[in-house]
């Protein structure tokens, strides 16, 4: 078999500020899926041994930049950067996602903004802080939504929605940018 | 109208795909008589009040929730996990 490279989700790069919210599209390096069996302190501890990781509660993140577990769901969790250590799939599913999601960054004064017209949950940092993680829908995709710092989030929708989701995410941050 | 997922909160209702009545909770056994077949496949009741249907929080959690409400006054007066009220005695 030939040398086979990765795939991007847009064809050119995302990269796009409107306003005063910017746009980027995000490599996250691996994305692990993982599935408990049963009862999540097995996992918690070979996660915590292997990268120093908590397994995060509902609507949690743990980690950061580099090496972070975003709560993806009942009874699942997603590992976002290194990839995975062998020992994890002892205590549940361990699966290789990378080639499902986009990833993309929202930053910026207007980004809480922009989501509050696609998003029917209060992202605004009262109700949604950094460290939150939830699963919920951008407009009528299905996506997770992170708060990674004071004003901006990373999202994930299923790949084969990057396109709706770029201009979905572009369309709503002009409306906010014409606002003023 | 907002459904309070036991796992992720308070969200709104088109997160949610509405499935039906919750008495497939109840199916019947693989023996049971023809009519008990017939009323569980096929024999709603359309009640003005309260209610027990199965919700899905497919733009959540992914969780199946039991939701207990008025069809008059829309008012909710219990969310469940369906896991949680299939496991339990009944
Ligand atoms: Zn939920």
């Amino acid at each position: 078999m030939g040398e086979l490279q990765a795939a991007r989700p847009w064809a050119e790069r995302l990269d796009v500020s409107i306003g005063r919210s910017a746009l980027v599209e995000v490599d996250l390096g691996h994305l692990t899926v993982l599935a408990p069996f049963g009862a999540e302190a097995g996992m918690t501890e070979a996660l915590s041994a292997a990268h120093g990781l908590g397994f995060p509660k509902p609507n949690r993140a743990t980690g950061k930049d580099g090496g972070r577990c975003i709560w993806f769901g009942r009874g699942e969790a997603l590992l976002i950067g290194p990839a995975p250590d062998a020992s994890l799939a002892d205590h549940g599913a361990s699966v290789d996602v990378l080639d499902a999601w986009a990833a993309v960054s929202l930053s910026g004064a207007a980004a809480v903004d922009v989501l509050a017209r696609l998003v029917p949950v209060d992202l605004r940092e009262g109700a949604f802080k950094r460290g939150h993680s939830i699963r919920t829908q951008v407009m009528h995709m299905s996506a997770s939504i992170t708060r990674t710092g004071k004003d901006s989030f990373l999202i994930l929708v299923f790949r084969s929605m990057a396109g709706t989701l770029s201009h979905d995410l572009k369309q709503a941050m002009a409306a906010v940018a014409a606002r003023g | 109208m907002r459904i309070n997922c036991p796992i992720c909160g308070d969200r709104d209702r088109r997160e949610y795909y509405y499935q039906g009545a919750a008495v497939t909770l109840d199916r019947p056994a693989p023996d049971a008589e023809e009519a008990v077949w017939e009323d569980y496949l096929h024999l709603r009741e359309n009640p003005a009040g309260r209610t027990r249907d199965l919700w899905h929080h497919e733009g959540g959690c992914g969780a199946w929730v039991v939701v207990t409400r008025d069809t008059v006054s829309h008012k909710i007066f219990e969310v469940a996990l369906a896991a949680d009220v299939k496991g339990a005695a009944r």
